[in-house]
């Protein structure tokens, strides 16, 4: 007994640097990394080929400087800057409008829909999967060239992002209140009216916020297919060879750009 | 378990006994004595069971009669069943066995929806958790307490809210002593102020029966205390019947006129609070 008090007692080891990994695993990172070297051999540049570039980007650079300050175009490229935030603001608006009555109908816990509300849930996606300048071309091709066009692939895009957002908020909505109102015996609309938005309107109007943000920088390249905005000067400026036009419409988007950013990164922190 | 009938409302009689009997002087000729008024029964219970559907019994045979004006206390330590007899009661909760008549109601097993929108329209309710919407004012928190009564759809928000009740909302606020609180938002009053909201909110429902789950359980002894007093004041005020759980004796004892004390799944006892001693008390807790 003494002997065995008397002993030091063994030293505890310290668990592995490297956590342990199942052969499954171990499996997938060597398929993933075998991926992408074999992507990088096919599809990455070479350092050859961007030396070889170089020259020619530098001579565009060369051409598109200084930028345009035709008052001419200048006037005309206002008008389709304003075209452009005109599709962000409708479009984003509208979506947002239909993203609300959609996540409530997608959110679990909440749906009066049961089970069907994955059927919401599965239009959201829709719409979130497939990318904007897809639903340009379709609408494009439905409706016509135009703004309108612009407009209607910012609504599916917003309904897509906050769809799904505002779905995921009002699942994380606080409970209490809505149970205090539910015992009470009010229905679904006033509980959704009374303590789902308020409680998650902090974060719809965050989502609602990035929501335009993005819908700014889609608008600025839908008119690349034909669906309005300050792209279509781009394309036009492009294919037309007037490089300095282009130059002046970048410097524009990157200055539009900017200011929306500026500006819904105060908003946000004002609804915080 | 020990059962104690409800003492009925009745005045003193002398029937049966001469004056010389009493040695009073005649007062003229006897009569009758009046036939016992009993108040009219707010909740009734007979046999009533609960059983979770894994098998777990939360209470059975459990036998209750509640008149009203009456503020009862629910007793039990936790996990007796008390909030659990408590939604049974108003249709919240469907029971296994047994038959309930509450406001007139009357079902077995479970209310039916007609039922339960006929009883909600009638109860108050205030819960542990105070349940408030904490972006939105206290004045809207309180308005809302009008949710689920007929033509109050504009209850959500009292900008929306017709004149009428808001001035009632704000009547109601001075009652608890927190008129002066109706524009702040809710997530900034503390625990007390909020519970006292959340009576408010039950109150503007004008409800004769007011249901409240442990509403002081979260706050500390002090404001616990205050909210106490003000729902059995409030309740005796406006003659609205009063039936509470909680499991600190003191509330019971002090703003109850009857204690029901569950143990094991039984009654363990109901009388009368002021004939529950300390050692009964005791026994419902421990031993």
């Amino acid at each position: 007994m003494a002997d065995a008090a008397a002993a030091p007692a063994a030293r505890p080891l310290p668990p592995s640097r490297l956590p342990s990994m199942s052969p499954l695993t171990f499996t997938l990172i060597v398929v993933v990394a075998a991926l992408f070297l074999a992507s990088m051999g096919q599809v990455a540049p070479s350092p050859e080929k961007l030396a070889n570039g170089l020259p020619r980007m530098a001579e565009l650079v060369g051409r598109m400087l200084p930028p345009n300050t035709d008052p001419g175009f200048l006037q005309r490229m206002g008008w389709r800057i304003l075209e452009t935030l005109q599709i962000a603001l409708v479009g984003t608006v509208f979506g947002v409008l239909i993203s609300l009555p959609m996540g409530w109908l997608a959110a679990r816990g909440i749906s009066p829909l049961g089970a069907l509300r994955h059927f919401p849930r599965a239009l959201v996606s829709l719409f979130r999967t497939v990318p904007d300048l897809v639903w340009a071309l379709l609408f494009v091709s439905t409706l016509g060239l135009g703004a309108v066009a612009g407009t209607m692939t910012i609504v599916v895009d917003t309904i897509g992002f906050c769809g799904r957002f505002f779905a995921e908020a009002m699942e994380e909505a606080d409970k209490k209140p809505q149970e205090a109102l539910h015992a009470i015996g009010a229905n679904r609309v006033s509980v959704l009216l009374g303590a789902i938005l308020p409680d998650v309107m902090p974060t719809l109007i965050n989502s609602s916020l990035f929501a335009l943000e993005k819908a700014v920088r889609a608008s600025v390249v839908l008119g690349l297919v034909g669906a309005g905005g300050i792209g279509q000067e781009l394309k036009v400026a492009f294919d037309l060879f007037q490089y300095r036009n282009a130059s002046a419409i970048i410097l524009a988007i990157f200055v539009i750009v900017l200011a929306m950013e500026f500006l819904t990164d105060r908003l946000r922190a004002k609804f915080q | 378990m020990e059962r104690v009938p409800i003492e009925p409302v009745s005045v003193p009689h002398l029937a049966g006994l001469s004056p010389a009997d009493t040695g009073n002087p005649p007062i003229g000729p006897l009569v009758k004595a009046p036939a016992p008024v009993l108040a009219p029964q707010i909740i009734g219970a007979r046999g009533l069971a609960k059983t979770y559907p894994n098998g777990q019994r939360v209470f059975a045979g459990v036998d209750l009669d509640i008149r009203a004006d009456q503020r009862v206390a629910l007793i039990g330590s936790n996990g007796a069943g008390k909030s659990t007899l408590l939604k049974c009661l108003i249709g919240l909760l469907p029971t296994t066995l047994g038959e309930i008549t509450t406001l007139g109601e009357r079902f077995l097993a479970a209310s039916s929806a007609a039922q339960l929108t006929r009883l909600r329209r009638q109860i108050g309710f205030v819960f542990q958790n105070h349940g408030l919407v904490g972006r939105q004012s206290v004045l809207t928190n309180v308005i809302q307490g009008k949710l689920g009564l007929p033509g109050s759809w504009r209850a959500f928000h009292h900008a929306l809210a017709p004149q009428h009740w808001r001035e009632e909302a704000m009547a109601v606020l001075a009652e608890v002593r927190l008129a002066d609180k109706a524009g702040a938002r809710a997530d900034q009053l503390s625990g007390g102020q909020a519970q006292r909201v959340a009576i408010a909110r039950a109150l503007i429902r004008r409800p004769r029966l007011l249901i409240a789950d442990e509403p002081a359980a979260s706050l500390d002894p002090a404001v616990g205390r205050d909210i106490m007093r003000i729902f059995s004041d409030l309740a005796r005020d406006h003659g609205i019947t009063l039936v509470y759980t909680t499991h600190d004796m003191q509330h019971a004892l002090d703003y109850s006129d009857r204690i029901v004390a569950l143990k094991g799944g039984k009654v363990h006892f109901d009388r009368p609070t002021a004939r529950v001693t300390a050692r009964d008390m005791e026994g419902v807790f421990h031993g």
